[in-house]
């Protein structure tokens, strides 16, 4: 029951991934590509957190927090170059 | 009790997957760059806080963790976002308006600068 | 701009050294000595150097009616997270694209900066509303579906409910 669920899941979140690939690879804007980044990382700190639970790793959470972190600082460093202020 | 826990961690699992997949899909059907941040933030919010707390009831001893974890996405993420939108308005990309100009009471603050460099 | 408030040099050291400390409990997440002395001693030494950036409250954000508003205010939060999530949803999904967007305005009532901060970050949380700019005490929402142009409307609609337990708070 529980495999089932989580091969489902695993299916969404790739189908999620794909679409705003897409989005990174064609939008017309900087900020276009840069919204699809934010969604990608938020959507990649879920996806360690579940991997960590399938591979029965309690390091990954941690990589995940990590990842957070670094990916935040990296859209609002982002955000201010295309503001015109750095 | 555990076997409760599990049946809610596989709710929220396969809720918040369903979320995820949403946030993906809004960000690439979405006109413009302030409703795909819309989309996007929201969606992907609340998606990975429940997949990661589920994570948390799947496996108790993780609890903690995964809810530093929620917290953070929490409080992170609408900041992101603000920061995205602002930077997009000073670029010049003006909203996508069905209703015409009225409709961008934001406009002005930027009007009332140009006028008094000029 | 108006200078930022914020409580005097002492609270602000032992609060973010109290904050400071908590999150490295919830990281470790056990209780063993040398963990709790490593995470006194790093706490100390962090807040000595960060705590003139702490701007949040000071201590009578721990008496039991505030604890009880921010409880409130919690739950509040997650029934408007949910509620924009499906609002979302069934926007995306639907094949016309059901959206009418713009951006509107609205003043609010809140003095504190910290007070500001988290009404914007609930605001971009809630059904279909997102914070785009903030000047003094004027707020610029960017609206997926605008209903209303008039601010009086548009600060009932969007803002109220948050509003009103924040003032109790700060």
């Amino acid at each position: 029951m529980l495999q089932i669920i989580i091969y489902i899941s695993l299916g969404f979140i790739f189908t999620g991934i794909f679409f705003s690939t897409l989005r990174f690879i064609f939008g017309p804007t900087a900020a276009d590509r840069t919204v699809a980044l934010d969604t990608l990382t938020t959507i990649a700190m879920a996806l360690l957190a579940l991997l960590s639970f399938i591979f029965n790793r309690y390091i990954y959470i941690d990589i995940a927090l990590v990842y957070g972190v670094l990916g935040f600082i990296g859209v609002l460093v982002i955000a201010r170059y295309l503001e015109g202020a750095l | 009790m555990n076997q409760i826990l599990e049946i809610i961690g596989m709710g929220l699992l396969l809720i918040g997957s369903i979320f995820l997949f949403l946030g993906g899909l809004g960000i690439f059907r979405m006109p413009d760059t302030y409703n795909r941040l819309q989309a996007g933030t929201k969606a992907t919010t609340l998606g990975g806080m429940s997949v990661i707390l589920s994570v948390g009831l799947l496996e108790p001893d993780w609890f903690i963790k995964t809810l530093v974890l929620v917290i953070f996405i929490a409080l992170s993420n609408p900041i992101s976002s603000h920061a995205l939108a602002r930077a997009n308005y000073k670029r010049k990309n003006y909203p996508y308006l069905k209703g015409g100009k009225e409709y961008d009471k934001y406009r002005e603050v930027y009007q009332k600068e140009e006028e008094e460099t000029a | 701009m108006e200078k930022i408030t914020s409580p005097g040099k002492f609270t602000r050291f032992v609060m973010s050294w109290l904050i400071l400390f908590v999150v490295w409990l919830m990281f470790t997440s056990t209780l063993a000595v040398q963990e709790v002395i490593t995470g006194l001693i790093t706490a100390f030494l962090i807040a000595l150097f960060t705590s003139r950036f702490f701007t949040c409250c000071d201590f009578s954000i721990f008496s039991p009616v505030k604890l009880f508003y921010i409880f409130i205010y919690f739950f509040v939060f997650l029934w408007a997270l949910i509620t924009a999530n499906l609002d979302v949803a069934r926007r995306v999904i639907s094949p016309k694209l059901p959206i009418n967007p713009g951006i509107v305005k609205f003043k609010t009532k809140l003095t504190s900066d910290f007070a500001k901060m988290v009404l914007a970050n609930s605001i971009t949380l809630t059904p279909g509303t997102l914070s785009v700019d903030i000047i003094d005490d004027t707020y610029y929402i960017h609206w997926i579906d605008v209903k209303s142009l008039d601010p009086e409307e548009v600060h009932k609609d969007i803002a109220e409910q948050f509003e009103k337990i924040l003032l109790k708070i700060f």
